[in-house]
């Protein structure tokens, strides 16, 4: 592109905890919305308990990050793709979800959902207009 | 580990000055910090820094610079929500220097 900026998708497949894959990815997205690329995340198979809403991991010893996804829309990224099946196969719907928004410059700051539901057939396509696809 | 000496307390720090454990901050360490880093602290820095440490309890992590310029004019005004008006209150950097006095980690994004 001759403007210099590229689709960037990061695909999580993994549970938030147990493997420090959520949290490594979640540090690089942050890093990656300084270079003013266009981000959007996907969240799928294990994934979608990421951002589950009511995280406790208190008896984990974990640290809780799921307040930190609130925080996407702050850093502009607010394109955030939850798949359909996904969250079905595991009973889940989007009222299990954090309601994550983010605030619209061009809309007079109105706040805005950023959590797209797409289905698997949708998010191949979606895959498809991007010029990097990083997943974990 | 290199620790700082407060109000007869050590505290741990690592190499670059942050707080190892950030359950143990109290306001007396960001003045101590200020101090080592030659900066006088005042009310202002005092806005920055009580906006960092609940930025960072309800989101748990330590804002971009870009990210708090905006969230600061946001809530303190478009006065104080710019980054001549930020960095001449923390030279080294509002994002790497305020998160440090406030006992955050080093701000993620932040390279």
């Amino acid at each position: 592109m001759s403007d210099g900026i590229k689709k960037f998708m990061f695909v999580n497949t993994k549970a938030p905890y147990g493997t420090v894959y959520a949290l490594e990815s979640l540090e690089v997205v942050l890093i990656s919305a300084a270079f003013d690329q266009s981000v959007s995340l996907v969240f799928c198979d294990d994934g979608v308990f990421q951002i589950a809403n009511n995280q406790k991991t208190d008896d984990s010893g974990m640290k809780n990050f799921s307040p930190a996804y609130k925080a996407l829309g702050d850093y502009d990224i607010n394109k955030l793709y939850v798949e359909k099946e996904s969250l079905e196969e595991r009973g889940l719907t989007l009222d299990n979800l954090m309601a994550l928004t983010y605030e619209d410059e061009d809309d007079d700051w109105a706040e805005k959902p950023s959590i797209i539901l797409v289905t698997r057939a949708e998010l191949a396509d979606l895959m498809d207009e991007q010029d990097v696809v990083i997943s974990s | 580990m290199a620790t700082i000496s407060v109000e007869g307390k050590e505290i741990e720090v690592d190499e670059e000055g942050y707080l190892v454990n950030l359950d143990e901050w109290f306001p007396a360490i960001a003045t101590e910090m200020a101090k080592i880093d030659e900066v006088e602290m005042g009310d202002d820095h005092w806005d920055i820094i009580n906006f960092l440490r609940e930025y960072y309890e309800e989101y748990q992590i330590a804002p971009a610079v870009r990210v708090l310029t905006k969230a600061v004019a946001k809530k303190l005004g478009k006065e104080k929500g710019n980054s001549k008006y930020l960095y001449e209150l923390f030279p080294y950097g509002p994002g790497k220097q305020a998160c440090k006095f406030a006992g955050l980690p080093k701000p993620t994004g932040c390279v």
